[in-house]
């Protein structure tokens, strides 16, 4: 998946799942704020990428994210991690 | 010195309507709020019958972080507390200086507790059951939403007494009031209405199979009752002292004036006559009334076969030559079960407000016991000013309410 395939399927997601509006993100943004993730919220975040995209995520590892652009970015390195090819 | 113990709002979502308002107009006309539901059916059920009532659509009045943890039966207790905030003219300026407290009828939470334990199996992950699922699950779940949706700081515990569980509530509340323990307590009782929670209710062949005539199928004190028919929603009273009401200027609607309870200690699932009498006369004496003056019973009668006639002897017992008319709106409603005691107090409060008693549907023929009493199966026209209600439920826990109209 490339990095941009990575980043329409997540907003979508994120839209959904925290009823925001898409348009609205930027990358710069922080992502809590944004999506309003209290601790609660953020293991529904965890869930969600677990079931978009079919890794396994860690607590520490999703605490160290602050921005959509983090978000991405570490999605992108889970998919290199994991041995997945980017299209 | 005891406090006296007023009612000062209601709200109610039922399969007889989604306010007051509508409630008020299905009971007056007689409508039944039963379907038959052919998804039970293809699934094993060995009844499709069911009430019918539409999940609250509340995403423009709770944000997503709120109703993730409500689960269905939450959601229908949201709906009905909100009406009854509105309706004793709490806002939240005044919730949030005072301590109200909340006591809530609920005995289940089947539908979450599934589905948890489903993504549990299939993904042997327990993060992907997300965060919702602990609080939908438990049998609090209704306080613990409500409770932090509306910011109540007063007693916060849900009442699990089976089918009686709402009524309960309302008499616990009206006890910690009477006390001095609370100003004002919200009660209430909650029911969920997916399949997963009364499966294995049917699978006891609890419920009527007239899957053919679903309208009839919930016919209180017939002869030819054959089993009861699940039902659901919440309905919420705002119990109040009278020196709190009075001083806050809200409107004071009623008095629970008498509250019983007893235990039959037998059987599970089967009543006994004992148990609701010594419910039924220790209501009557802690309301301090002659009994002549109860104008009308709302008994809990379910439309089983061993409930009803076993009510119908205790009612004659504890009233004798007195026969004030009795009915079941469980002939409308199906049996409401964990709300039902709260329900049905609604339910007799817009009767008492409006002059008229509902019908018990489906009464055509009387069975030896309930050949006894007073039971109208037509609307009738009639001012009465004290009520009794009843609620039974398994492991026979009984409650009695009496209340007073103001």
């Amino acid at each position: 998946m490339t990095k941009q395939e990575i980043i329409e399927k997540t907003n979508v997601a994120l839209a959904t799942e925290f009823e925001k509006d898409p348009s609205l993100f930027n990358p710069q943004e922080n992502l809590r704020e944004a999506l309003e993730l209290d601790s609660l919220a953020l293991v529904d975040l965890v869930a969600l990428l677990e079931s978009e995209f079919g890794y396994k995520i860690k607590g520490p590892e999703i605490i160290e994210v602050k921005t959509f652009e983090d978000l991405y970015e570490f999605l992108l390195k889970k998919q290199s991690d994991e041995g997945h090819l980017a299209s | 010195m005891d406090k006296r113990v007023v009612i000062t709002g209601m709200g109610i979502y039922s399969c007889l309507g989604k306010n007051l308002d509508e409630v008020r107009d299905a009971l007056y006309n007689g409508v039944s709020g039963i379907i038959f539901d052919p998804v039970r059916k293809e699934n094993g059920f060995r009844s499709g019958l069911t009430a019918q009532i539409e999940i609250p659509e509340l995403k423009n009045e709770l944000s997503r972080n709120q109703r993730v943890f409500m689960p269905e039966q939450a959601k229908y207790a949201y709906a009905a507390t909100a009406e009854a905030l509105k309706n004793a003219a709490l806002d939240p300026d005044y919730i949030n200086d005072h301590e109200i407290g909340l006591l809530y009828g609920n005995d289940s939470s089947a539908e979450p507790t599934v589905k948890c334990v489903d993504i549990f199996r299939e993904k042997r992950d327990t993060t992907r059951i997300g965060s919702g699922g602990i609080f939908q699950s438990m049998n609090s779940t209704v306080t613990m939403n409500l409770s932090c949706i509306f910011r109540l700081k007063g007693i916060n515990l849900t009442v699990s007494g089976a089918c009686a569980s709402g009524s309960h509530a309302i008499g616990l509340g009206s006890l910690l009031i009477r006390h001095g323990y609370q100003d004002c307590v919200i009660c209430g009782g909650a029911q969920e209405v997916n399949p997963f929670s009364v499966c294995s209710f049917d699978g006891i062949s609890a419920f009527s199979v007239r899957e053919n005539e679903p309208a009839k199928a919930s016919r209180p004190f017939d002869r030819d009752r054959d089993g009861l028919v699940p039902g659901g929603g919440a309905a919420t009273v705002i119990l109040e002292s009278y020196e709190s009401a009075v001083k806050r200027g809200a409107p004071i609607l009623a008095e629970v004036i008498g509250y019983g309870f007893s235990g039959n200690g037998e059987h599970i699932s089967n009543p006994n006559v004992n148990g609701p009498q010594r419910s039924l006369l220790m209501a009557i004496k802690q309301a301090g009334i002659d009994i002549r003056e109860i104008g009308y019973v709302n008994a809990h009668a379910t439309s089983t076969l061993i409930g009803d006639r076993n009510e119908a002897k205790a009612l004659h017992l504890v009233f004798g030559d007195h026969k004030p008319e009795v009915t079941s709106t469980k002939s409308q409603t199906g049996h409401e079960m964990w709300m039902a005691g709260a329900s049905e107090v609604i339910y007799s409060m817009l009767m008492m407000k409006g002059g008229f008693i509902a019908p018990n549907l489906n009464f055509e023929n009387p069975d030896e016991d309930s050949a006894l009493l007073n039971i109208p199966s037509k609307r009738i026209g009639k001012h009465f000013d004290i009520f009794l209600s009843n609620s039974f439920g398994f492991g026979g826990t009984n409650s009695s309410l009496v209340i007073r109209n103001l």
